[in-house]
């Protein structure tokens, strides 16, 4: 499915991205993470509600640049439930074990220069290559 | 309240810089990954954009005794190099190139009401309590040895 490229949309969003991460980490100390986040708002010990008021204010964002804009989110995803849930159960465990995603390590971990992250980054960003050309190209899609 | 509104509105640009840059679109995602078909470059300057700010903004805020809301800065002490983190980001990987949704851009997109999102981040959810339990008697084997 063709999307178009959007290079001034994708530099503005990302810096968006960034402001919030230098944020969180100004106000509270912490990377702006979504893994992180996430599995410490739903497995909560300590100090969790921050988590959680973080992730209530990202879900309220596509309503959000709806009520302003009036214009509704591109949204195109026609993949078949089961590889929604196979994608979602590799994702979860996936982070788990590495310890991030892409905001996680690909944003705030390179940004402080680990070497965890850019090796985490480099891997996931090259199995997604790969099983994006195996999917497309080898299996003709789902 | 400071503390809770704070992080409400932190996550909330987060989520408007997810959406506005096409992130939480797995079409748009999916295509950065497809040079050899429908090819989207988007992906990459939204990640060098995000860096960008990023890597400045820490250089400012690390640079002070401690966050305005804690006692101290929590960064990560790890510095291994090890199996849990490659295989770990191998298989995240081949999850986000088989749904199209990243942590990052699953979260900002249930707000959207598709039902994607919700079943990926169900599924998700599931994988990540999996691993947790799986990663604790992983550890306690080890202990044990």
């Amino acid at each position: 499915m063709e999307t178009t490229f959007t290079p001034l949309q994708a530099l503005i969003g990302g810096a968006m991205i960034g402001l919030s991460a230098v944020s969180l980490m100004a106000l509270h100390g912490r990377a702006a993470g979504m893994t992180g986040i996430l599995s410490g708002a739903i497995m909560p010990k300590g100090d969790w509600n921050w988590r959680l008021a973080f992730l209530i204010g990202a879900i309220l964002a596509p309503g959000l640049i709806v009520l302003v804009t009036g214009v509704s989110v591109p949204f195109q995803a026609d993949l078949p439930p089961w590889a929604i849930i196979l994608g979602g159960l590799l994702v979860g465990v996936g982070v788990t074990f590495g310890g991030g995603c892409t905001s996680g390590h690909g944003v705030c971990g390179i940004a402080r220069l680990s070497s965890r992250s850019i090796v985490a980054t480099l891997t996931f960003m090259a199995t997604t290559f790969l099983t994006v050309f195996i999917v497309r190209h080898a299996l003709g899609g789902f | 309240m400071g503390r809770l509104l704070s992080a409400a509105a932190i996550g909330l640009v987060f989520g408007i810089g997810i959406v506005f840059s096409g992130m939480a679109n797995p079409a748009k995602v999916l295509n950065f990954f497809d040079l050899f078909g429908t090819w989207d470059p988007s992906l990459i300057f939204v990640m060098g954009s995000a860096l960008l700010v990023t890597f400045v903004g820490y250089r400012l805020v690390l640079r002070r005794p401690a966050p305005i809301f804690h006692r101290t800065f929590h960064l990560p002490t790890k510095r291994d190099l090890d199996a849990p983190l490659i295989a770990g980001s191998a298989l995240f990987g081949i999850g986000w190139g088989i749904a199209g949704f990243c942590p990052g851009g699953a979260i900002p997109a249930l707000g959207s009401g598709e039902p994607s999102p919700i079943i990926f981040v169900a599924a998700m959810v599931v994988g990540i309590l999996v691993a947790t339990a799986l990663k604790a008697s992983l550890s306690r084997r080890q202990a044990l040895a």
